[in-house]
């Protein structure tokens, strides 16, 4: 066993380990995935970790199956997870909408490729933001995390298993590859420094009849563990609170809202960010995931030249933080988005600003790295500096 | 316990179309629980789509009704993560083998303990009568007016050839060696499919001018014979019957087990051969 000192718990890695590590900080016991660059070293991780800590993992068929596999898994009391990157989460889009339907908590991490497609395999890109919010078809609300730095993914992973146990929803976590394959240093914190969120599980004794469907005042629903005590039904069908099939209006109609409202009306609980200089900035950059450590370049550089230069970067990406975006620009003369895409964070910013003419997009989606550059370039054309 | 205690009373009557043999396929399973004495919280049933897959609604265990074509990938999450539990996946031929075909090899590839019952009426039902990869050619339906030209499957040989250690086949005519059959793939250690030749007699039956429900099943008689019978040999056109797969295989869930104690067995080594280091 490995001792607990502080020199050990200093690790030297790849964010995809750093992902591992808050995973199993958080307690996954369950893992199902397909390899795909690229996330592949979280499999691999797994593989050793969890059969030596008394966990599961599998290597399944394809990505469809992958999900399956993991629902089927945290249905019977494990937190489960799989990794994959945009053509794998692209097949896993069919189970996670049963997820969400059938409220099972699990985690899913994407470490984003740039596509459409097999697009640029070993390449960072940002270009899933919306497929997480919308890849899989009819009404439906969704978490989605995301980090800027190891130490930053570590405590996100955590995050996201607390998110789903408490929410009973399935949590994406999204990265892009420079993350990914990025080495850096990682501080493992101690037990019990992050806190977490165990499964609730019902105290209805067995053979009691017990409502799987039916939530508690607080509106989180305990759960028991499936193949134990109590026998329910779970399908991705509408259905009533013992977890039957229902086409009764007024079931369909309630369950469509309660799957709504406990992600969308927590949304300012859920919006996780950090922020630089954003008090008296009238230059206010918003970004996520390693674009961000570029604008974050560019604030202090910035701000070293009197520029009123602020950053506000987020965390969490679905349910979009609004009301956050919007008080951080309430007094910006210009906003511009950093992001590895065509502008899918951007296009929620003008929606949550009172002037969208005011928000501008710094971007790069051939695979590079955005640089400080090219967000002063977009800064100085946006200001009539041209470049 | 008697059989009936094992349904949800409360949904019947069922949803299947009058003379569909999914219900006798029920009632089989049903008696092989019963004469195999689990208990109802030892069984979990899962499903996917389809008017097999409704089976699951109906039965008072554990059920999990998932997605078309998916049900033995959750029910893999499902027996790795509890391998005491006994699952039961009836599926239908589409289901089991046009759009979960990859799950299924695969699930038979690793052996897992999972009892696969496919339910093959040869026909789409749910969706209103469009061929299936086990309708073979010549067949008509909504999507073949003009019969189809797709080849079947043969789910014995399939199952053979990606390494189901129990492979059964019979029809909904041959009740009690359904039962049977059940009795032996629940109780065997690793996968195993039953293939049960059923009637639709609302798609199938109607558009191929097979007649009733019970000229259907007449039709399954005359059509199978065991399958160690000499008419096969004067006869290539039957259909042969019975358990052509028993074997002996290490079973995926047993193997992982293994693996977990060679990993542990090596880490007290090592443990105890780094204790030697420090003392020496």
């Amino acid at each position: 066993m490995e001792a607990a000192t502080t020199s050990d718990r200093t690790l030297f890695v790849h964010g995809n380990q750093a992902c591992v590590e808050g995973a199993l900080y958080a307690g996954v016991s369950f893992y199902a995935g397909y390899p795909i660059t690229p996330s592949s070293e979280i499999a691999e991780e797994m593989s050793s970790r969890l059969p030596a800590s008394g966990g599961k993992f599998i290597q399944m068929e394809d990505e469809i199956s992958s999900m399956c596999a993991i629902i089927g898994a945290s249905l019977t009391g494990r937190k489960a997870m799989t990794a994959t990157s945009g053509p794998g989460f692209s097949l896993m889009q069919e189970a996670l909408g049963y997820a969400i339907m059938a409220e099972i908590p699990c985690v899913i991490v994407n470490v984003m490729r740039g596509g459409p497609s097999t697009g640029l395999p070993t390449q960072g890109s940002q270009g899933d933001v919306n497929q997480a919010r919308w890849g899989t078809h009819g009404d439906h609300a969704i978490i989605a995390l995301t980090a800027s730095s190891h130490q930053a993914l570590f405590e996100t992973t955590v995050r996201a298993f607390n998110l789903a146990e408490t929410c009973r929803s399935p949590v994406i976590v999204l990265y892009d590859e420079l993350l990914a394959h990025m080495r850096e240093r990682l501080i493992l914190p101690e037990p019990g420094d992050l806190p977490l969120v165990e499964r609730l599980r019902t105290f209805v004794p067995g053979g009691v009849d017990y409502h799987p469907y039916l939530a508690r005042s607080d509106g989180r629903l305990p759960m028991s563990d499936f193949g134990g005590v109590h026998r329910y039904n779970v399908t991705g069908l509408f259905h009533d609170m013992w977890g039957f099939p229902s086409t009764d209006p007024t079931v369909v109609h309630e369950l469509m809202h309660h799957l709504h409202d406990k992600i969308v009306q927590r949304t300012n609980e859920l919006a996780s960010y950090c922020q630089y200089a954003l008090e008296d900035a009238d230059t206010v950059l918003i970004s996520y995931g390693t674009p961000a450590r570029s604008a974050m370049q560019v604030a202090r550089k910035g701000r070293e030249n009197g520029h009123r230069v602020g950053v506000l970067e987020l965390e969490t990406l679905w349910p979009f933080p609004a009301q956050l975006v919007r008080d951080a620009c309430a007094n910006a003369r210009v906003v511009i988005v950093v992001e590895m895409n065509m502008g899918q964070v951007r296009d929620q910013v003008r929606a949550a600003v009172r002037e969208p003419s005011r928000v501008f997009l710094a971007n790069r989606v051939d695979g590079e790295f955005i640089r400080s550059k090219d967000i002063s370039t977009v800064i100085r054309l946006v200001d009539g500096h041209g470049v | 316990m008697a059989v009936d205690s094992y349904i949800r009373k409360r949904f019947f009557p069922h949803i299947w179309c009058p003379g569909c043999g999914h219900g006798t396929v029920l009632n089989a399973l049903l008696r092989a629980i019963e004469a195999l004495g689990l208990s109802k919280n030892e069984i979990v049933m899962v499903s996917g789509i389809g008017c097999s897959a409704r089976i699951s609604g109906y039965v008072d265990v554990h059920t999990l009704h998932t997605l078309h074509g998916r049900a033995l990938a959750f029910a893999t999450g499902v027996k790795l993560s509890r391998p005491e539990l006994t699952i039961l996946v009836p599926m239908g031929d589409g289901d089991a083998l046009a759009i979960g075909g990859n799950h299924f090899l695969h699930a038979a590839r690793r052996n897992i303990d999972l009892t696969a019952i496919i339910l093959n009426n040869r026909i789409y039902g749910m969706t209103g009568g469009q061929f299936s990869p086990l309708s073979g050619c010549g067949i008509q339906a909504t999507t073949a007016p003009y019969s189809t030209i797709d080849h079947a499957f043969d789910v014995v040989e399939l199952s053979r050839a990606a390494g189901a250690s129990f492979v059964a086949r019979t029809t909904t005519f041959h009740v009690r060696e359904l039962e049977k059959m059940l009795i032996q793939a629940i109780s065997h250690r690793g996968f195993s499919v039953v293939e049960v030749l059923s009637q639709c007699p609302t798609h199938f039956g109607r558009r191929n001018q097979e007649g009733s429900a019970v000229d259907m099943l007449k039709k399954m008689k005359q059509a199978t014979v065991p399958l160690n019978s000499g008419k096969l040999d004067l006869d290539p056109g039957l259909i042969p019957r019975g358990v052509f797969v028993d074997s002996d295989k290490p079973e995926y869930c047993e193997l992982y087990a293994d693996l977990v104690a060679r990993k542990s067995a090596d880490d007290q080594a090592e443990s105890v051969a780094a204790d030697a280091r420090n003392e020496v």
